[in-house]
């Protein structure tokens, strides 16, 4: 399970970097956007460090990448990743679908043997 | 089809399903307060479900285990936050090794279930999943997915391929 383990660790960043408000922002605008980690900085009401901690959470999970430009670094969003978390999503979907569906069977079976007195 | 609304929050990692049930609110509690019932929904089909615990009181313990088709074991544990019956449940889980104790770093999820009369009577059944973190949704989501992973493994060993 090692794979797994590695997986869940990846993960783990990805969420971490996922729950705050923030660094949500900053995908939302540099997925719509370019911007350097400096234009960024000038959009948020805190110190350009901590900007910079944010974007490099955001990187360190693999949602965003930065490019070099000129004296700029570029700040991307990486969509496979948030692709990711709604894939999960669709197959927690998918599992509670399905479980829906069991409790139905269970409710007509139940109807079907008690003669619908339930 | 019962399930009537399924809502994905991707920033927060929620997800809420309502569905229509053809019972009471009474009745559709016991889905969930019965562990004998509970044992009956829960799992896929071929993976059966053991409940262990199953105290359904705020501060109360439900833990539970699926078995494999290889017979391997796969412990569930939740607290239970509240237990408003027959109406509203929260719950929070938490991914446990083989002996009941938390996985390092693992993911807790938190669960609310709420339970409504229909006006043209039935229930209501919203289930909202909240996720901690991204590896409890891959335990939850990847379940399944990693079954059929298990199953393609074997299919590669039976054609001499690697996997």
């Amino acid at each position: 399970m090692v794979v797994a383990s590695q997986r869940n660790a990846e993960a783990d960043r990805i969420f971490h970097a996922l729950a705050d408000g923030t660094r949500r922002d900053i995908l939302a605008v540099a997925g719509a956007g370019t911007y350097s980690v400096s234009a960024l900085a000038k959009r948020y009401p805190m110190s350009f460090a901590a900007v910079q901690k944010h974007v490099a959470v955001l990187e360190g999970a693999g949602l965003i990448t930065k490019e070099q430009r000129g004296r700029e670094r570029i700040v991307h969003t990486d969509v496979d990743t948030l692709q990711r978390a709604r894939t999960l999503l669709d197959g927690i979907e998918d599992l509670w679908r399905a479980r829906v569906e069991r409790i139905d069977d269970l409710l007509a079976t139940e109807k079907r043997t008690t003669g619908g007195k339930r | 089809m019962s399930v009537t609304s399924v809502e994905k929050d991707l920033a927060s990692l929620t997800l809420t399903i309502t569905a229509d049930l053809e019972a009471t609110v009474e009745r559709a509690w016991q889905l969930w307060a019965d562990a004998r019932q509970f044992e009956r929904w829960w799992g896929p089909p071929g993976y059966p479900v053991t409940v262990v615990d199953h105290d359904l009181r705020a501060g109360g313990r439900i833990t539970f285990f699926m078995t494999g088709t290889e017979g391997e074991r796969h412990d569930s544990s939740w607290e239970v936050v509240a237990a408003d019956p027959p109406h509203r449940l929260e719950l929070r889980d938490a991914d446990v090794d083989g002996d009941g104790r938390p996985n390092d770093g693992n993911a807790i999820t938190a669960m609310v279930v709420t339970f409504d009369e229909r006006d043209s009577g039935g229930a209501v059944m919203a289930v909202c999943t909240h996720f901690d973190s991204l590896a409890g949704m891959e335990e939850h989501a990847g379940f399944e997915e990693g079954m059929r992973g298990v199953f393609a493994q074997i299919e590669a060993v039976l054609a001499g391929t690697p996997a």
